[in-house]
């Protein structure tokens, strides 16, 4: 059997072809919540990427098990299963950023890029494809949270990561890390990544995904 | 008075939508036409305060006492999705016009975070019951007027001229953070 559908896109496409920040709109809530700092934010994701790799993971092994009627219950409990162990681990061994972060690494149990991945992808594909899709939508939201971070954080507070790149001269928008910044960051960003879209590769994108989809479609149909 | 320094804190100072960035799904989503806006508020705060009083007593009747409190996130979530089918199936009996209009509102509600939040919330700041229940009362007010609010800018913005980049999401993100400029107005009240 001829797989058409490279592995390699299978990653790629979640990082930016349907990124689940700036694309599906997926994940807004933590999106807008932890970017206060970059450092939060790549926390935020990595933790989000272990609980959607592990979670797709198994998943896509028992998704023959699970009778449809009660499948978003299952996806539920084992989600919520991982993200107790993420949130147990965070307590004991960060647990400044496991304060910073509050209440919203207990919500990844809503955070509805998981749960879509698990109903568009896992219930219907192979394990290891699963976790390259895992990957993909994880390191996409990754790249998504850590922009939104370093903007606010540099022009918040002056710095990335902790380093500072700004002079002292400049004078930090206290905006910027308040709520009302990370509104206009993300949204400002969308903006932008729309214009974008739209100038230069609306058309390849859309090209790639529409050749995604029908090539997945002869796939799926293949592996029946 | 400690009452209602929740009450008003939870619906205006620390607005789950606008500071806490909690239920900004159907934020975005809903708050295309005011009547659905309301309708989708209606039923969110009608879930949070139930949701209030049954995870409250989960918690500090329950896991507390036996040990359990690392099942916590698992239950909360199983217990939210159980209420809000419940929660439906009464409607539907009871009240036939209330039911029509919150209508598919209902089961997105399941996944809006900010119903888990408000339980894992209140458990972290260590709320009594009758406190839990104003709590839960307070953030449903707050979700109502945020989103009632961004539904009538929104019916506004329909008529005007936006840059076809920004349209839907990133303009309404970008009234959000407007509106959050103003609801920080309040920040000094309590």
């Amino acid at each position: 059997m001829k797989k058409k559908v490279t592995l390699w896109y299978e990653f790629f496409k979640g990082v930016w072809d349907i990124n689940p920040a700036f694309k599906q709109i997926l994940g807004t809530c933590p999106t807008l919540a932890v970017t206060v700092s970059a450092i939060n934010g790549i926390a935020m994701a990595l933790a989000t990427t272990f609980v959607l790799v592990f979670s797709s993971l198994i998943i896509s092994l028992v998704r023959k098990l699970i009778p449809s009627q009660v499948r978003i219950a299952a996806y539920i409990v084992i989600i919520a299963s991982f993200v107790t162990i993420v949130d147990m681990v965070m307590k004991a061994q960060f647990q400044e950023l496991s304060k910073a972060l509050g209440p919203f690494i207990p919500l990844i149990v809503v955070n509805c890029i998981i749960l879509g991945r698990a109903e568009a992808f896992a219930s219907k594909n192979t394990p290891f494809r699963s976790i390259l899709d895992a990957l993909g939508n994880g390191a996409g939201f990754l790249l998504a949270l850590f922009v939104i971070g370093s903007i606010r954080e540099l022009l918040g507070s002056r710095t990335i990561l902790g380093f500072q790149l700004l002079p002292n001269s400049y004078d930090p928008m206290i905006v910027m890390i308040l709520p009302a910044g990370a509104f206009l960051t993300f949204g400002l960003l969308m903006g932008f990544a729309n214009a974008y879209a739209i100038r230069k590769n609306k058309k390849a994108t859309e090209t790639n995904i529409f050749k995604y989809k029908l090539e997945r479609e002869k796939l799926n149909a293949t592996e029946v | 008075m400690e009452l209602i320094i929740i009450f008003i804190s939870a619906s205006i100072v620390n607005n789950f939508v606008l500071s806490l960035f909690l239920g900004i799904c159907p934020f975005i989503g809903v708050s295309n036409k005011f009547s659905s806006a309301v309708s989708m508020g209606l039923a969110t705060t009608f879930v949070m305060v139930i949701t209030a009083m049954v995870s409250w007593l989960l918690y500090f009747k329950l896991l507390l006492p036996f040990h359990l409190t690392f099942l916590q996130i698992p239950s909360f979530i199983l217990v939210i999705a159980a209420l809000v089918q419940f929660v439906e199936m009464v409607i539907k009996k009871v009240s036939q016009p209330l039911y029509r209009a919150l209508g598919i509102f209902l089961p997105l509600i399941t996944t809006n975070c900010a119903i888990l939040g408000l339980a894992l919330l209140l458990v972290m700041r260590d709320y009594s019951f009758v406190e839990s229940i104003v709590f839960g009362l307070g953030s449903g007010a707050g979700f109502i007027l945020a989103l009632s609010i961004m539904a009538g800018i929104r019916e506004e913005l329909e008529l005007r001229d936006v840059p076809k980049a920004f349209q839907g999401a990133p303009i309404t993100l970008i009234v959000a953070g407007i509106l959050a400029l103003a609801f920080m107005g309040f920040a000094g009240m309590i």
